[in-house]
């Protein structure tokens, strides 16, 4: 999944979350980046038609960006379910994350082909979780930093 | 981990390793399970392509595990991947020559590609790893280059048909 899928993928978790347009500082807590490089990025999805960005309100995307987020997010649903249901690792949310630069989605395609992936995919996606809500185990909500 | 950085650590490149181990089972599991179910007489061409392809996917998994071994880590069980690719085949069946020879072009490109974004995570990234890097380059590179081979046989095949 490259960059922009992922800052794609981020906003549209961000923006359901908020129940709003994505702030640009909490899209940069969830991506772990300065304010100054998300900032960067949004204007390149603002130029790709992507992504809408209202000054002191925050990002909203396009139907384009809701459509590739909603697939970038697929993807990590994929790679997440592998993990935990087939690889049983524990830590499945950050070594996700971790993978999610260097999984293309043609790859989680394939792995698609052995994890029982619900019909309402990406709708099972937990931002509470920070994890898919039909995983084989439970996942604990994510404490908020300090 | 922020947006782009790569593989940083022995762990992370064990995971990918294995990951490739389980796109090889799933090679090798569906090519299995298409082979076993064409009628051989009726088609030898496509039946020692699979062949072929199971026989390929299993010496890849070895050298993959042989990699993982040097950097202590276990490999993934291939019967559990067997029997997860057998509960889900059923749904996803080919129905005939066309979508068997499809499916494989798709194992085989998907591989590729997975191992092309390994090697150049790989490239781009600063970290030293247990095992030697320019032999973890070389043998990953080998087979990125069975998976173009193979890409090309399969399509060689679909489009003389």
């Amino acid at each position: 999944m490259n960059t922009a899928d992922q800052y794609l993928k981020t906003i549209y978790v961000v923006q359901k979350q908020e129940d709003g347009p994505a702030s640009t500082g909490s899209i940069a807590d969830s991506l772990g980046v300065s304010p100054a490089s998300a900032n960067e990025m949004i204007g390149k999805l603002e130029e790709r038609g992507l992504a809408e960005h209202e000054k002191y309100k925050g990002v909203r995307l396009t139907d384009d960006g809701i459509v590739r987020a909603r697939d970038a997010l697929q993807t990590y649903c994929i790679i997440e379910r592998f993990l935990a249901n087939v690889l049983a690792v524990e830590e499945f949310r950050d070594e996700a994350r971790e993978l999610e630069a260097v999984i293309d989605d043609t790859v989680a395609e394939r792995l698609d082909t052995i994890i029982d992936r619900q019909p309402e995919c990406p709708d099972c996606f937990d931002p509470e979780t920070d994890a898919c809500k039909c995983l084989d185990i439970a996942a604990a909500p994510v404490e908020p930093e300090q | 981990m922020s947006v782009s950085q790569r593989i940083a650590s022995d762990d992370q490149l064990a995971r990918l390793l294995q990951i490739g181990i389980v796109l090889e089972e799933v090679v090798e599991a569906r090519a299995h399970h298409h082979y076993q179910s064409l009628d051989a007489e009726l088609d030898e061409e496509i039946e020692t392509l699979l062949a072929d392809a199971a026989e390929e996917s299993a010496e890849h998994r070895q050298r993959l595990e042989s990699l993982i071994e040097g950097l202590g880590v276990d490999s993934v069980p291939f019967d559990e991947i067997e029997s997860l690719v057998d509960a889900r085949y059923g749904r996803t069946q080919p129905e005939d020559f066309d979508g068997i020879l499809y499916d494989q072009l798709c194992n085989e490109e998907t591989a590729y590609k997975f191992y092309d974004d390994l090697i150049e995570a790989i490239e781009e990234s600063n970290a030293e790893f247990t095992i030697d890097r320019a032999e973890l380059l070389d043998e990953l590179r080998a087979i990125r280059e069975d998976e173009a081979e193979g890409v090309s046989e399969v399509t060689e095949v679909m489009e003389r048909r």
